[in-house]
């Protein structure tokens, strides 16, 4: 993985059609991964992408590096099983709302809470999409949907809680309209050592449409978004005037030269800071109240999975009297027959 | 040693050990077997236990048993009813006595024939008197109190007295059969290195136990040899069929030059493959504990995609979790060995007890046409040989291969003639070539596997997956004629791996009046029973497969030489089943049974010998 090679996103496409919707937010994140892919300058045969299934786990067949389809919820599972095998690859898993937190919820809260190093996106649609428009786990309370026809009566998922509730290390959040974001987002998803959860919003333009658009819209984006990077003033706002502060243990919204507060009560972030309250608080922000917050949210160094397993076998070969198989099969108590 | 006690040599002995569950009784059970294995007999063991860890205590439910077959000739099975019964209370008499030969000998715990446990177990009064009436040899062994004498020096801790008595009656049973103690003191003296005062209680009760049969008249005047079995010469040790079988995928990927990986997930009577794979980290094993059955089998395939020889191991209701990433194996075309030690079903079933009915689970199970190649165990020790073999042809023909083993083999020890990796076959992995354009779905024209792409090289990136793939190139393709032609490409792949299987044989007489047809653990029962009725002068023959999907070339050939043809299975009868649609000429009788056991030798004879 040191090797660092020139390469331009149109190398990482394949030569597949892709056939998502026109106008689906898959596209952009495709977009923005290549991009990025190209921009890491891995050699492109170290890295795997894998997925589960629906809409977005077509992904694989429309990048030209080495790819796996699973089956549907596994794709945590199989990137694990790859990861562990050969860690010097580099592994993405794209995967979906219902595909990450439905069927394979298990799969994803246990792969963070080993902190492998897999690379995954969850396209966060809201709803399932290839089998045409049922709620998913992260479909709003009260969501009418085909299986929902008067509205859900569970809560949904959110993501970034059920990543930090895993003991997550990474989490980032991004949206399918600003790819330049996301492509920044993905190319430290894929630097961090350790599980990258990085949510993408995108949008289903068939059965979801518009879930979003309080926060995508051009018009209000910037008013209702705050990117954060991790060292920088926690501000937003179409004109950098509002910002988060932190009293009475909540976050707070005010606005920079009102009420006697200025940029010096604004908080800074800090993405590496390992207890999760405040990335917690962060994470959970949503319209009316709050920014939703984009960007990297959450990036805490920690051992990974794969090395720690690496690291263990080489401990015990270095002391080990039984270094192959004739060993093992001679070894403990055995007779002899003339 | 009591040199002037008299001595007879016997052919063969069996001995159960049976207490509670907490009594220890599988450990007295492998010492006493591995004792009598290093001392050169022929061993056969049968653990027998609940799946509680510490069931109501007293109880019959509770009961755990272990049996020994020893002898100085062949021995095939652990034996349907034993010579010595040592019952360390009366619910293990009552769930013992009727495995107890007439004649035989019960060694009870008599101080735990109290009021309570008498009622514990269901007796109303004390049923001594009555076994001793009938044909029992009753020794009544004060075997707690003397265990706390023996130990008084050191402790008088009841929980330490409870935990050693069991060595009281092993130290017993060893002057009875003329057991050497040194292989068990050495024992304790590793397993206690860090606690000599209990290294030295277990020595002292051990000494004790054996000392004090010998003031037992009825085993003095009765002590029994039995002399060293005639091995084949060689180097043996005893082995059990889970350690088998990870040792046999451990000398596969050795073979092959691969690392190798399992995903797998506890269940009982499985679990045991894990735990010995974890222990090898010295021989570079990678072992995923996963969250689920499912991970378990996904990790694999991960793996076997990134180029390891990849397993998973389970039992049947985990392999009915995995079905769906079988048929991804399938798909995908990944080299991955399944191992299902199968138990007593369905559902949770009997997780400790025996059973073969997950066979058309293995050969069926999945959606689709979604063939794999399917083996079978027959004893503890081949277990090793065919692990080896699973992963040999998972690796040379590009497929899934499910194992299948049982509780009975996986718990189950015998001697084990040493192999040395030099005399096991090659292992040829079917690699691209590294030059060549790579096509993922181009095959190797002879056998029909694709070939292996591992991730890391340059120009053969690729994607598998679920969906169906076109023919040659691999991109997805819901061409009609396409999927006539994978299916076709999938089916015939396995079914050519019947040229690379060895031709069935038959044990005993090659033609004659009844074969006797069986697969995977029933092996030595079967084998035992035809022995038997071969020697009443009867024309038997036994076929026995361990060769499920696909079948050995011969089987028509050998099925019509026998006018009769029986199939004997620890199920409903899924190979008759099978082999009714394999090969439809022929009648197929039926011997079935369901009770979570083995079959008995005996019980098999006496329905055989019916059909003659």
């Amino acid at each position: 993985m040191e090797t660092k090679i020139k390469y331009t996103p149109a190398d990482f496409k394949s030569d597949q059609e892709v056939r998502w919707c026109p106008g689906c937010g898959d596209h952009a994140i495709l977009n923005a991964m290549v991009k990025s892919m190209a921009n890491i300058g891995i050699p492109k045969e170290n890295v795997v992408v894998v997925s589960g299934i629906g809409c977005s786990s077509r992904f694989p067949y429309y990048v030209s590096t080495y790819g796996f389809h699973g089956i549907h919820g596994r794709a945590s599972a199989i990137a694990s099983g790859i990861k562990t095998a050969n860690p010097n690859l580099c592994v993405w898993q794209i995967t979906g709302d219902g595909d990450a937190l439905a069927i394979g919820g298990n799969h994803f809260i246990h792969a963070i809470r080993r902190n492998i190093d897999l690379n995954i996106i969850v396209f966060n649609n809201e709803i399932y999409g290839l089998t045409k428009g049922q709620y998913s786990p992260t479909s709003k309370i009260g969501s009418i949907t085909k299986t929902s026809p008067f509205g859900t009566v569970e809560p949904p998922f959110r993501i970034g809680e059920l990543v930090i509730g895993a003991q997550g290390h990474f989490f980032a959040r991004t949206i399918d309209v600003m790819v330049n974001l996301s492509s920044e987002i993905f190319e430290q998803a894929a630097q961090f050592q350790g599980t990258s959860i990085v949510e993408a919003l995108v949008n289903c333009v068939i059965f979801n449409d518009g879930a979003h658009d309080v926060y995508s819209d051009k018009e209000y984006r910037d008013d209702r978004v705050i990117i954060l990077r991790h060292g920088e003033k926690m501000v937003f706002g179409k004109n950098h005037d509002k910002g988060l502060v932190l009293e009475d243990l909540k976050l707070k919204v005010v606005t920079i030269g009102k009420d006697g507060y200025t940029l010096d009560d604004i908080l800074v972030h800090n993405a590496q800071e390992e207890n999760p309250g405040i990335h917690l608080m962060l994470a959970n922000m949503s319209y009316p109240d709050f920014p939703l917050a984009l960007g990297v949210i959450r990036a805490v160094k920690a051992p990974t999975y794969e090395r720690l397993v690496e690291q263990q076998i080489a401990d015990v070969k270095s002391s080990a009297k039984i270094r192959c198989m004739n060993d093992l099969l001679t070894s403990g108590n055995t007779w002899t027959i003339k | 040693m009591a040199e002037k006690s008299k001595v007879i040599e016997k052919e063969a002995i069996v001995i159960r050990f049976s207490g509670d569950s907490g009594d220890g009784m599988q450990l007295t059970g492998t010492q006493f077997s591995d004792t009598s294995a290093l001392f050169g007999n022929d061993v056969s063991t049968f653990p027998d236990y609940p799946a509680e860890i510490r069931a109501p205590q007293g109880t019959v439910g509770g009961v755990s048993g272990f049996q020994v077959h020893i002898g100085s000739t062949d021995v095939t099975t652990p034996g349907d009813f034993c010579d010595v019964l040592v019952a360390m209370n009366p619910a293990a008499l009552k769930a013992n006595i009727r495995w107890v030969k007439p004649g035989g000998t019960i060694i009870v715990n008599i101080d735990s024939f109290n009021e309570k446990n008498l009622a514990k177990a269901g007796y109303t009064s004390n049923p001594l008197p009555d076994y001793q009436k009938g044909d029992f040899n009753i020794i009544e062994a004060p075997i707690t109190t003397l265990t706390q004498e023996a130990m008084k020096e050191i402790t008088n801790d009841n929980k330490t007295v409870l935990r050693t008595r069991n060595m009281f009656a092993l130290g017993m049973t060893y002057f009875m059969f003329h057991r050497p103690l040194d292989y068990t003191l050495s024992f304790f003296e590793k397993k206690f290195s860090k606690q000599p005062d209990v290294a030295k209680a277990n020595k002292l009760v051990l000494e004790a136990g054996y000392h004090y049969a010998e003031t037992i008249e009825a085993i003095a005047n009765k002590r029994v040899v039995v002399a060293p079995a005639k091995l084949e010469p060689g180097t043996y040790r005893n082995i059990n069929g889970n350690t088998a079988t990870a040792w046999g995928l451990i000398a596969a990927a050795e073979k092959a030059q691969l690392p190798l990986f399992l995903g797998s997930y506890p269940i009982t009577p499985a679990t045991e493959i894990l735990m010995e794979l974890a222990a090898r980290k010295d021989l570079g094993v990678k072992t995923f504990q996963a969250e689920d059955e499912i991970a378990g089998i996904c990790t694999a395939i991960g793996a076997a995609y990134a180029g390891s020889l990849a397993a998973t191991s389970t039992s049947g209701p985990g392999l009915s979790l995995k079905s769906e990433a079988m048929g991804l194996a399938v798909m995908t075309e990944l080299p991955l060995v399944v191992i299902n030690v199968q138990r007593g079903g369905p559902s949770t079933g009997l997780p400790t007890k025996t059973e073969q009915s997950d066979l058309l689970q293995a050969l069926f199970g999945r959606n689709g046409e979604c063939p794999m190649v399917v083996i079978a165990a027959s004893t503890p020790s081949n277990c090793f040989t065919y692990s080896y073999m699973a992963a040999k042809i998972a690796l040379e023909h590009m497929t899934p291969v499910i194992l299948l083993t049982d509780g009975f083999l996986a718990n189950g020890t015998e001697p084990w003639k040493i192999p040395t990796m030099e005399s096991l076959p090659e292992i040829t992995p079917r690699y691209a070539p590294k030059d060549a354009q790579y096509q993922p779905y181009a095959r190797n024209s002879e056998w029909l596997y694709r070939y292996w792409a591992l991730p890391g090289t340059p120009g053969h990136e690729h994607r598998v997956g679920g969906l169906e793939k076109m023919d040659v190139t691999g991109t997805v393709s819901y061409v009609p004629e396409n999927h006539q032609v994978m299916c076709n490409y999938r089916d015939e792949k396995v079914a050519r791996v019947q040229k690379v299987i060895p031709l069935q044989t038959v044990e005993g007489d090659q033609s004659g009046d009844l074969l006797v047809v069986g697969w995977g653990g029933t092996y030595g029962h079967l084998s035992h029973a035809v022995k038997n009725l071969r020697k009443a002068g009867n024309k038997v023959g036994h076929c026995h497969f361990n060769y499920i999907n696909p079948l050995p070339a011969n089987v028509e050939e050998i099925f019509s030489k026998f006018k009769k043809i029986v199939v004997c299975e620890l199920n409903f009868g899924q190979l008759a089943n099978y082999l009714r649609m394999k090969h439809q000429k022929f009648e197929y009788l039926q011997y079935n049974k369901l009770m979570g056991l083995p079959f008995t030798a005996n019980e098999l004879e006496e329905h055989l010998k019916n059909l003659i």
